[in-house]
């Protein structure tokens, strides 16, 4: 039963995704380790730590686009779940400090000591483990989704109403995390990272494998998004994005359908979430800002929902283009972003990987063309 | 569940439901038994469509029973519930899944598992893919099979539907509208094709279209204002001094 569902997952697409992703995974960090500075192949530290940021958030991009492209459920607050991997990295991180903080306390945070703790509070413990951190990383975002989704999906909440309220969702936990009572260093967060699994951070070697998890992780997660799309579960998925009552007078539980991947998806924000914070050095409750959820609606509407590459592509280009942008015309960034989505909604309703795939099928002739274009319609029901 | 009431397959008794204080079902009772065909027609608003959406779960009656196969409360259950019971209904306005093809809309009604670890990893066996030709065999869609349901004609898009309902293999079917839209020829085949599918399974079919009605030659009802103004065969109704009243002589 696996091996048919990784059978389905491996198309041809998948395997040249993977196999990209994984030869990255290679190549940069040999490239960056190994090769001189002088040497025009080399990648340098600052770019590999940049690009490992951008996989990070392909990933964020890629597990919305399981519910927005392929289910039509539009979530507005999947940097919730984003931030919440991070937070449980951060935890980890935070514990590995020791005694080398400023305070010197062999447990308590140095944020703690300030606030004049005395114990670390039982949320806390187990932290000091990778094993239980990267469980977290996997269960925080996962229940949250699941309890969140068990309401929303049963009392058939959909639409813009549903967006909304994951935007309240995400700008609740935003105001939670900046208070310092929480526990989680208020609006400094987590920071002054000192060792993963026993390498420091700050280590060119560690940045190098931090980028390589990502590259693979990524890699796996589109793995498994393929097998789901390519399922009958992937089927029903866009059932319910295009007719969600038709699914139902069939029998299908679509509250159902919804929840499991509404969890896997967030699963996988979180892993990203996880990934991205080592990279950056810092997670503070600034990650949950609303914001940061509609950006990423963003990436994955540019690069093409309801296609598995877009929004890896589109988080790239896009996050490429603010990196750009925000150095060259700081100020215009905003407008950029504004056009950016305005231009796609009017004149690339699937993105880029829908503009080069029915370019492709014009060259194959104008037949093919209308084909391509008709069979790329998004469902209408999520728009509604 | 209680004990046997009835041994009909679907008995509606006393049925109300209102929406902001229009009764848009008022007592309506009716029954019907296993493998029967009926046509329903009446006016507009006269609750056709709201008596398919209480027998399907879509709407609560306000008060009322409604029972299938004798013992099982159709109140109590939803819409995906009560399309596993054996339930099937085809829409007034065609609604089939037009970004995958005629196979995989038939493939995705097919009666088996729909939980989450099957429809993940299940793969589909000889027998289900034999029953999907015997289906499209059926419908005359068998040359369209890979084409996107979106591509279809509306009368290939109604037939598709009724595919769908095969293939969920209901004990009852509830088809509202199917002609609407079709040519002579293509309401022709409906009817025939409607005729084959009833006797193994029973067949509410609603529509206005008075020839299609004629040619299922079956029993119908008359509904009018959310009750049952009149029963019995087709010539019988329209003989009937109220109905000429409230539909047929407009």
């Amino acid at each position: 039963m696996i091996t048919g569902f990784l059978f389905r997952a491996l198309d041809r697409k998948a395997i040249l995704v993977a196999l990209i992703l994984l030869a990255i995974a290679v190549a940069v960090p040999v490239s960056n380790l190994m090769l001189p500075v002088s040497h025009p192949l080399h990648v340098p530290t600052h770019i590999m730590a940049l690009f490992g940021k951008y996989l990070t958030y392909a990933l964020l991009a890629l597990a919305l686009d399981l519910v927005w492209g392929y289910c039509g459920i539009l979530s507005l607050g999947h940097g919730a779940f984003f931030a919440l991997g991070g937070y449980a990295m951060g935890m980890y991180l935070m514990r590995q400090i020791g005694t080398r903080g400023v305070y010197g306390h062999p447990i308590l945070p140095d944020f703690m000591v300030f606030l004049n703790w005395k114990e670390l509070p039982w949320y806390w413990y187990g932290f000091d483990q990778f094993w239980f951190a990267a469980l977290m990383i996997l269960l925080v975002p996962g229940a949250l989704a699941f309890v969140f989704g068990w309401f929303a999906f049963r009392s058939r909440v959909s639409g813009v109403y549903l967006s909304i309220i994951t935007q309240a969702l995400t700008y609740a936990l935003l105001l939670a995390f900046f208070r310092n009572e929480m526990g989680f260093g208020g609006n400094n967060g987590l920071t002054d990272f000192k060792d993963i699994l026993g390498y420091s951070v700050q280590a060119q070697t560690t940045r190098a494998s931090l980028f390589a998890a990502t590259a693979i992780a990524l890699a796996i997660a589109f793995v498994i998004c393929s097998g789901i799309v390519n399922s009958r579960f992937g089927k029903v998925l866009v059932c319910v994005r295009d007719a969600e009552s038709r699914t139902r007078f069939i029998g299908y539980r679509v509250e159902h359908i919804k929840l499991f991947a509404f969890v896997v998806s967030a699963m996988m924000a979180g892993v990203a979430g996880a990934l991205y914070v080592p990279q950056v050095g810092i997670i503070n409750p600034g990650e949950f800002a609303p914001a940061n959820s509609i950006e990423v609606v963003i990436w994955t509407a540019v690069g093409g929902r309801g296609s598995l590459i877009g929004p890896i592509i589109g988080a790239i280009a896009v996050n490429g283009g603010k990196s750009y942008f925000t150095a060259a015309f700081p100020e215009f960034w905003l407008f950029a972003l504004g056009g950016l989505f305005v231009a796609t909604t009017l004149f690339l309703p699937k993105g880029i990987v829908g503009l080069v795939s029915s370019g492709f099928a014009k060259l194959r002739g104008p037949r093919e063309a209308d084909r391509v274009e008709e069979t790329l319609q998004p469902g209408t029901e999520a728009a509604q | 569940m209680t004990e046997k009431l009835t041994d009909a397959l679907l008995y509606l008794d006393g049925v109300s439901v209102a929406f902001d204080g229009f009764k848009a079902i008022n007592d309506l009772s009716l029954t019907v038994e296993h493998g029967e065909m009926r046509a329903i027609i009446g006016p507009n608003g006269a609750g056709k469509t709201t008596m398919m959406d209480i027998i399907t779960g879509k709407t609560r009656p306000d008060k009322g029973t409604v029972l299938f196969e004798g013992e099982i409360d159709l109140t109590r259950h939803d819409e995906s519930a009560i399309a596993l019971l054996g339930i099937g209904r085809k829409f007034q306005k065609p609604t089939v899944f037009e970004s995958h093809t005629v196979q995989d809309n038939l493939e995705l009604a097919l009666k088996r598992d729909h939980g989450i670890i099957a429809t993940l990893f299940h793969d589909t066996s000889k027998e289900q893919k034999d029953r999907i030709d015997e289906i499209l065999d059926e419908i005359r869609l068998t040359e369209r099979r890979s084409h996107l349901a979106a591509d279809l004609s509306h009368g290939q898009k109604q037939w598709l539907e009724i595919g769908m309902l095969l293939a969920q293999d209901p004990k009852l079917l509830l088809v509202d509208e199917p002609v609407a839209g079709m040519t002579d020829a293509e309401t022709v085949e409906t009817a025939k094709l409607l005729r084959r599918i009833a006797g193994e399974k029973a067949v509410i079919v609603v529509e206005h279209d008075m020839t299609f009605i004629r040619d299922l030659d079956v029993k119908v009802t008359v509904l009018a204002e959310g009750s049952v103004l009149a029963e019995g065969s087709l010539d019988h109704v329209s003989a009937d001094e109220r109905v000429i009243e409230s539909y047929l002589g407009r």
